[in-house]
This record gives structure tokens, sequence and C-alpha cells, in this order.
């Protein structure tokens, strides 16, 4: 239903665009200016050599991409929309120089990556404070801006230090991070295939979400996950715990491998295989939590599993035992004329399913697994292992716009993961619609509110960077009185001074300069940049945007309408 | 760690540590202060490489656990026993350290070196009683207490849950389980072999190895780096004119074993075959070889033709199934080559069927075969095209000059002949006696590259 509805807005849009597209008596040049100025995206404006070239392509690519991504709207939105603070405040973990404990370097040690027009990747960018990255970026306009790990080195100079033997440069510390990408189960989805995503495939993401959220918190104990819209097709976590951050890559592929229940293979037809007396519990508590109720409830039917031969060969394949499979083929087979209408077909042919594998005579531990492995195949998070693996995989920053689509990667709500809707994510379209109309009536509430983005970082700071900062403050302030204590305890701190210990006289006076700085702490807010800082920022986001002089950018925004 | 230094002679180990008697594994903290002779400092390390190397061959053929266990049991055994049963332990610790130095010093050898001493260790962990183990356990310092009555009741039905996935009996009330942070266990948890629960694991006694094992690797790895560091900046100059010398050609002669045996040629194992392919085969074979790796598929003529030519070099039945299964079930999964390739391998090696040890096929038969689409078996030099010969042989490493031969024999038909040129080419040496079989082409092949060996290293 919605997939029709989806085709039917990307139909819509495109009559439009073109009302006499099929209309060969237009002049040809003009449809070409006309698309290359207004729908066009930067990367087909170049082909203007022939004029059925253009067409083609835009009739195949043009639904696939947001018709107004444009790099003067990506501009609009690095200077008016994108919370760069509140990137910059997450990346830094607390190292934001106001405790003696922290560590200066920290954030000039991450690798930014960016992506620009026509492929042009720019790596091991980095960034002291959240200027230096603002200004780069609003100077670049990249479509895509990748974090990588934290180095031992500043990544921007990694070459000074690469000589010699013994190369210092390598990455110390990165999130642990998962990507789940829809197009990984294309063999499980009857809807959509490849790039695209709707409301009926979109649960497999959801039931990732559930079972790797609760996982990563109930099992492993991390605290600090966040969530993201990928802009297209899937989602991405971070997992920020200092712990998390601090694992190293075996451990990383202990994690992912102890999520790894999906081994596909082209030529087998059983991709899950359950073995064991029993599953282990984190398979058990996901089957009975999640996967059970999501398979029969929602992808059974969404997905019409056994509605036809085709498909519900695919799930007999499934079976290890002949007979039984072709019993249910049998009475399936017949079963066409005498379905009642009432019920739904792929619900009474479950029923049926279960019923014989699950009976008392075929109760051998092989069968009644079989159950489980098929909801396992057709539900079960399938993860992209290797970027979890290597701390130095890149992976895009949220609140960047996907170049195909032009939705912005906002945050999901782990504990509300079922009411998110891709597609009503904002796209920058909107947002500089949005932007320009509130814009004219000279609205007083900053930008960020009074555009849908406002909500994706408001549910940004108060579910995940908020409780993240208050941790590290602890963590930093908890290792600084560790050191503190040590330098107390060795005698010999004040002839080998170190940084902590050589600023301050003794562990009293230390304290005092602590609680000093964290008693100056909140004053300091009020001086910083208006933009800065979050707790100002979540309470009352407006008054200090709204002095943000409009008249930069209205101009600007006039010229590409 | 002392070597020759005008001192009284005294043991340290055997003096101030009564559990020699009792079999147990040195942690290799810090290096012993005792006095070495040279001779022992060479001899000690060159016996433990042979364990290493044991345990290295043993692993690149896939060998179960407990063939393992076995394996390194007896290579403990036949290696690293002493005449003085005291100095068992000293051999044991003198050997580590030594090695230690050996390969410190680039990342390869490190890597190497870590792996083998950390599959040494967990074997021998293994086989040591409760008690010893609780012992090393100790020594270890680990900060991780036993579960207790009033948690483990709480988790019991957990704790069997998973010990019913991996197929064991349910733990029973006085089964001891340790509380560790899920991070020091890497391997239990990327197998579900374990319960983690608040980012703790739940480690079964018998279980313990994996943790004891991980720690002794990490620790093992930091030091690798202290010493390296220590070996660049001083011991290498220190030392310049007694140990360096050795610990230089130790690393060195870690493959000696296998060129020292005087065969014809020497077996060759999994580890090396991508290098003696490279370096020995013909190239007939070498274009199978490498079509293998690339399309992790061939047909039934090639799997022919280069399977029993590997059958001749001396590559095992064992290793052979290994070396097609690792490349095969990439594309066609395991269960698939077990059901439909793994009897033909064996049946070249004469256990199926009628029986019959199929020889190596010679370049006659191979020249006349006539291979179809998809084919990649046959000899290059009467089945390639002029324009992909000249590339295959450009990839060999011939020369533009010895190529424009090659080519004109292949062209006049003399296929034997062009082979001949090419192995000349190669090898700088004259073939007199031409190629007429692709397991000469290789002895030959090998004979030479080994002169050359001891020519070099004399």
């Amino acid at each position: 239903m919605s997939k029709m509805k989806a085709v039917l807005k990307r139909k819509s849009w495109f009559m439009r665009s073109f009302p006499q597209s099929l209309n060969v008596d237009i002049p040809a040049t003009a449809l070409l200016s006309h698309i290359n100025r207004r729908f066009l995206p930067f990367p087909f404006r170049k082909f203007n050599s022939s004029f059925h070239f253009t067409i083609s392509v835009a009739k195949q690519m043009i639904p696939q991409q947001e018709p107004d991504f444009n790099l003067n709207h990506l501009k609009l939105y690095y200077g008016k929309l994108f919370p760069f603070a509140d990137l910059v405040r997450w990346v830094s973990y607390g190292n934001d120089g106001k405790h003696p404990g922290c560590d200066q370097s920290y954030l000039g040690r991450r690798e930014f990556s960016f992506t620009l027009e026509n492929d042009i990747y720019l790596r091991f960018q980095s960034f002291n404070n959240t200027l230096e990255l603002e200004n780069s970026v609003k100077e670049k306009s990249p479509v895509k801006i990748d974090i990588g790990p934290v180095y031992s080195v500043d990544p921007a100079k990694r070459y000074a230090y690469a000589q010699g033997e013994n190369n210092v440069f390598a990455p110390v510390e990165r999130e642990l991070i998962f990507d789940i990408d829809m197009t990984d189960y294309d063999d499980v989805r009857y809807c959509c295939s490849g790039a695209d995503v709707c409301l009926v495939c979109w649960p497999l993401m959801t039931i990732a979400i559930k079972v790797i959220d609760t996982a990563l918190r109930d099992d492993f104990g991390f605290k600090h996950v966040l969530w993201v819209y990928s802009g297209r097709r899937g989602v991405h976590c971070w997992v920020c715990d200092g712990k998390a951050r601090r694992l190293s890559n075996e451990q990383r592929g202990a994690i992912a491998d102890y999520f790894r229940v999906y081994k596909g293979n082209e030529n087998s037809h059983k991709k899950v295989s359950l073995t064991g007396a029993a599953l282990h519990p984190f398979l058990a508590t996901s089957y009975t939590n999640v996967l059970k109720d999501y398979f029969e409830k929602n992808l059974l039917t969404g997905q019409n599993l056994l509605a036809t031969e085709e498909r519900y060969e695919k799930i007999l394949n499934m079976i290890p035992d002949e007979s039984i499979a072709s019993e249910l083929r049998g009475r399936w087979q017949d079963s066409r004329r005498s379905s009642s209408a009432k019920e739904d077909i792929n619900v009474v042919r479950w029923e049926q399913f279960k019923q014989l594998l699950q009976s008392g005579k075929h109760k051998a531990q092989g069968l009644r697994r079989c159950v489980e492995e098929i909801v396992f195949s057709f539900t079960y998070p399938r993860l992209d292992m290797e970027v979890s693996k290597h701390m130095n995989h890149l992976l895009k920053a949220p609140f960047c716009v996907h170049p195909k689509t032009g939705r912005v990667c906002v945050p999901i709500d782990p504990n509300r993961c079922d009411e998110f809707d891709p597609t009503t994510v904002p796209t920058l379209s909107q947002l500089i619609e949005e932007l320009n109309y509130e814009g004219s009536i000279s609205d007083i509430d900053g930008e960020l509110n009074r555009t849908s983005i406002g909500n994706a970082i408001t549910l940004f700071r108060s579910s995940f960077l908020q409780p993240l900062l208050k941790a590290c403050k602890e963590e930093i302030e908890n290792s600084y009185n560790l050191k503190l204590q040590q330098s107390k305890n060795s005698l010999g701190w004040l002839s080998s001074p170190k940084r902590g210990s050589a600023l301050v006289p003794s562990p009293r006076a230390a304290w005092f300069e602590i609680q000093q700085n964290f008693l100056s702490e909140s004053s300091d807010h009020a001086d910083e940049s208006p933009e800065g800082h979050f707790i100002l920022m979540s309470d009352s986001c407006s008054a200090a945007n709204a002095k943000v002089d409009k008249s930069a950018f209205l101009p600007e925004f006039d010229a590409c309408l | 760690m002392e070597i020759v230094r005008p001192q009284s002679r005294r043991n340290f180990l055997s003096s101030s540590n009564d559990a020699v008697s009792v079999p147990t594994i040195p942690l290799y903290r810090s290096a012993p202060s005792l006095e070495v002779r040279l001779e022992e400092f060479e001899s000690f390390a060159i016996d433990r490489l042979r364990v290493l190397k044991g345990i290295s061959d043993g692993m690149s053929r896939g060998k179960k656990p407990e063939e393992m266990e076995n394996l390194v049991k007896d290579l403990w055994k036949v290696n690293m026993r002493h005449q003085h049963a005291s100095d068992v332990l000293n051999k044991d610790i003198i050997s580590h350290f030594v090695l230690r130095l050996v390969y410190c010093r680039t990342e390869d050898l490190r890597k190497w070196f870590l792996s083998m001493e950390s599959a040494l260790f967990r074997h021998r962990f293994r086989v040591l009683n409760a008690e010893a183990q609780r012992a090393v356990m100790e020594e270890f310092d680990l900060p991780y207490r036993a579960v207790s009555n009033v948690e483990f009741e709480s988790i019991k039905e957990k704790l069997g849950q998973v010990a019913r996935s991996m197929g064991q009996p349910v733990p029973t009330a006085d089964a001891i389980f340790y509380k560790v942070p899920f991070e020091e266990v890497p391997e239990l948890v990327a197998g579900r072999k374990v319960l983690i629960s608040q980012g703790y694991a739940y480690v079964a006694m018998n279980q313990i190895v994996s943790l004891v094992a991980t720690l002794f690797r990490s620790q093992l790895s930091k030091t690798l780096i202290l010493t390296n560091r220590k070996w660049t900046s001083s011991i290498r100059e220190q030392e310049k004119h007694r140990l360096t010398p050795i610990v230089e050609a130790l690393c060195s002669s870690y493959l000696g074993p296998d060129y020292s045996q005087s065969r014809e040629y020497a077996d060759i194992s999994l580890k090396d075959i991508d290098q003696v392919a490279k370096n020995s085969f013909p190239l007939c074979m070498r274009h199978l070889f490498d079509k293998l790796k690339e399309d992790h598929h061939l047909k039934h003529g090639g799997r022919m033709q280069l399977g029993l030519f590997l059958k001749g070099v001396g590559l095992n039945l064992e290793d052979a199934l290994a070396f097609w299964r690792a490349e095969f079930s990439k594309k066609v999964g395991l269960e698939k080559f077990e059901k439909q390739y793994a009897y033909s391998i064996r049946h070249n090696y004469g256990k199926e069927g009628k029986r019959t040890d199929y020889t190596p096929y010679s370049c006659s038969k191979i020249i006349s075969s006539t291979p179809g689409t998809g084919d990649h078996h046959g000899c290059p030099y009467r089945h390639f095209s002029e324009e992909n010969l000249r590339a295959a042989l450009d990839r060999m490493g011939v020369n533009s000059r010895a190529m424009e031969d090659v080519i004109d024999k292949a062209r006049n038909r003399h296929y034997q002949l062009a082979c001949t040129l090419t192995f000349e080419a190669l090898h700088g040496v004259p073939c007199d006696a031409g190629i007429n079989h692709p397991n000469q082409y290789f002895s030959d092949s090998k004979k030479i590259l080994q002169s050359k060996q001891k020519d070099s290293s004399t």
C-alpha cells in the first residue's frame, strides 16, 4: 500500500516537473536547461551533450533522487541548521578543556573525512574545535561527512610521524559501530529490492534495532548507544561508552560474531543453522521477545511469505524432512480453492506448518528447531561485519543529508523505534522551504525549532548527548582524582613532574581547583557562543539564535529558486 | 639473563623455586638472572623453534583440537627434554627468552611467535591437572572471584541454557563460574559459549583456559614490543659480535628443517604452497593454481590435472582435502564440497572406488587433451592464444628476449621445448634433459633453488 503511495508520489512529481515531457515539440534545449537548472542534482549537470541521453538519465534516476538536492541548499543547511556544536561536543567526550584532567589533544586526533561532489574524497581531516570544523564544512560543502577513529597523533600530520620503522600513527579509540543495510535482506523481502525501502520492509530495521540495542545494554552493559537513520535504506549504531571506544579489533570482532547468526551463502537453501539442545539465552530472548511476534504479526502477512507457490517453496526447502515438506505442499496446492476469505492465507498456512512440525510425531530435534530457523532467517538482523570489526572504518556522521534521497540522517529513539517512519524523515528541500517560509514572516524562534529538524536535535541531546557527557565528566574526574592520589602516594612525584601534578602544588589545592572549575562552569555557559552549550539550547533554543542575521542567506536562497 | 659472565655459577630457578618437580608452566614474566652458555643459548632456541614450527604446521593443516593436543605433547617431549631433570624448566625459560629476542624484530615475526607461543601455552595449560591450573591462575593474579551461591541460583537457568546450547550437561550447584569482564574472553563471546550479562561473562571452570590464554597472549604481545625497543636501542649494538649474529641467523633458519631433508623433493605443506607455486610450478599448473585462487572453482579436467600434480609434488591427502576445501567452500559452500568434490580427491589418492593410485599427468597427455569452454587445463603453449601466452609468460617473469624464443617454439608446435626454454629463462640454468613431465619441472626447479640457497648461505 505504502509502496503504491510512494510510487504515486514520485509519478506525480515527475508529471509536475515535466508537464509536457512526452511531447517532443518543446525545444530540446529549453527542456534541457530547465532540467539542468532546477532538477538535476549536481552529478548529472554535466550530461548535456545529447538530448536523448539526458532524458533517459532523468527518467531512470530522478525519481530516486531528491528533486531539489543542490549545493546551494546544502550550503544553507550547513550554514543555518547543521548542529556542529553538538557533534563536536559528542566526539570530544568531555575533553573540552574545562577540566584539568581532560585530554586537550583528543578532538584534534579524530579523523573526519569529507566527500565532495564528483566523488572527491578528503580523508584525514582534523579539527581542534567547533569553529574549525564549521568553517571547513561551510567552505567545502561536503555532500557527506564521515567520522573515523581517534588516532595516536593528529591524522593531518600523519606523514610527519610515519618515518622510521615503528610507525606510531595508529587508531587508538573508536566507537563500536554497526551498519545494517536493507540490501542484505533482499532474499527475504518481496516489496522492494536494492536501494528501495518502504513501510512494509522497514520493520526489518525495527527488529534489528530492538535486538541489537537490547543486547548491547542488557548483555554487554553499554549505556550510551546512538541509533541513526542512514538516510536511505538502513540504520547505523554508535556505541559510545568509554569501554566500547577502547575495545581492540579482536574484541570488536567477538561482539560482532556474538550477534552473527545468518551465514549467507548463495548456493545453500538454509542460511541459518541453529544446533544444540537449547538456544543461547541471547538468541532465546530475542526470539521470544522480538522475532517471533514480528514474524507472525507483521512480516508473515506484510510480505505475504506463504501466499504463492514460489514463496512457500522457499520455506519448504528449509525443512530437512522431505516427507513433511511434500505433505504441506500437497495441502497448500489444494487449499487455493477452499481457503476461507476471512483468514489471511499466510497465517493459515503458518499455523499448519507449525502444527505439523511441532506436533508429537515429529518432535525430533532438528525439526522443532526448524520453525525457529525459519523465523530467524526472515527476521534476525544482518550486520555488515567488517564495519564493526575494525577500528579504522569510517561511518557517516549523524545529521548529514543523504545525497541520493535528500533525507537527513536523524537519530532514532530505540525505545520508540516502531514509530519511526523513514518516509517522513525531513528532507533537505523541505527544511529549506520551512526556513524560507518561516524566515519571510520573521518568526522569533530559532531556525532549529522552526524547522522539522528541531525535534531530531532535541532527541539527540536529551536521550543521548546529555547522559553521555555527564558520564564522561565523571570518568574524567575519577581518573584525575586517581592520578592525584597516585602522585600523592608516590614519593617521587615532585621530582618527576607530570602534567597533572606539576600544575598543582598539593592534592588539596588541586581539589580546590577542580571545585573552582566546576563552580565556574555554569557561569561559563552564558558567555559561550550562543549556538554553544546544550543545556542552554535544550531549555530554550531561541533567544540566542534569533540574533542570527537572516539577510545573509535570503538573497542566496532567492537566487536558487 | 646473564650470558657467560665470569660469576659463580648459580642456578637461580632450581634453588629458589621448589615447584620444579610439579609440572607447571612458567609465565615468562621477567628474564631470569642465570648464566647461559652460548651453545645452549642457540641449541635451546632451536629446540623450541622445532616445537613452534610443528605447531604452525599442525595449525595450517587444520588439525582438530584433540589432534593438536597430542601433537604438542609429542613435540614437547621430543624437543624440550634435558638430561638433568632440574634443568628442564630452565631450558623452557631460556629458550623462550632467546626466541623473544629473535622474534621481536619485525611485525611479521612478532605475529608468528605470538600465535605459536599462545597456542603452545594453551595446550600445555589444558593438560595440567586442576590443582596446577589453579596455581597458574593464582600466578596470573586474576582479580576475579568465583560466582557466589546466591548469584549462581539467580542465573542457574540461563547458565543451563548456555551449556545445553553447546551440547554440554547442565552445570550442578557445585560448579565453579568466574565472573569476568566480557572483553577478557573474546573467543568465548564470539562463539556464544558463555552467558553475558551487564558486561560480564560467566566463565565455567573448563573454559578458563581461554581466559588465561588471552591474558598470556596480551602480556606477551606487550613485552615483545618492549623487547624490540630494547633490542634496537641497545642490545643489537652491545652484542654486535656475540649474540646479534646468532639472533639474526635463528629467525631465517626457522624453515631450516624443511630444506635439510635429503629427499629428491621435500614435502610441500599448505602454508608454503603459494610461494612454491610461484617459484617452481610449470606454467600449466601455475595457471590452474591462479585460476583456482581467483574463481574458487575449477572444472573437472582442471581438478584432475592440478590435483594429481600436487599429489606427485608431495601434498598428502589430508592437505589436499584442506587445500581444495579452502578454495571451493568459498564458492559452493562446505556442504556441497564435502558431498560432490571430496570424494573425487580421495579417489585420486586411491582411497575410493577401484582404489587405483592415479599417477600425475605427463606432458604428452596434457598436450593432447582438449579443453572446452570454461576449462583451464591443457598445455598453455598449445592451447593459449599467442596474446594470452605472452601475458602469462610476462606474469611468470620471463624477460622479453627469452619470450620471443619461447613464442617462436610454441608457434612451431614444439611445446615441450617452449616449456624448457621458459624453465631456463626463469632459473638461469640450462636444462639439458628437456621438460617431459610437470613434476619433473617441479623437482628440477626445487633442486636448483635449493643449491642456490646453499651457495648463498655458505
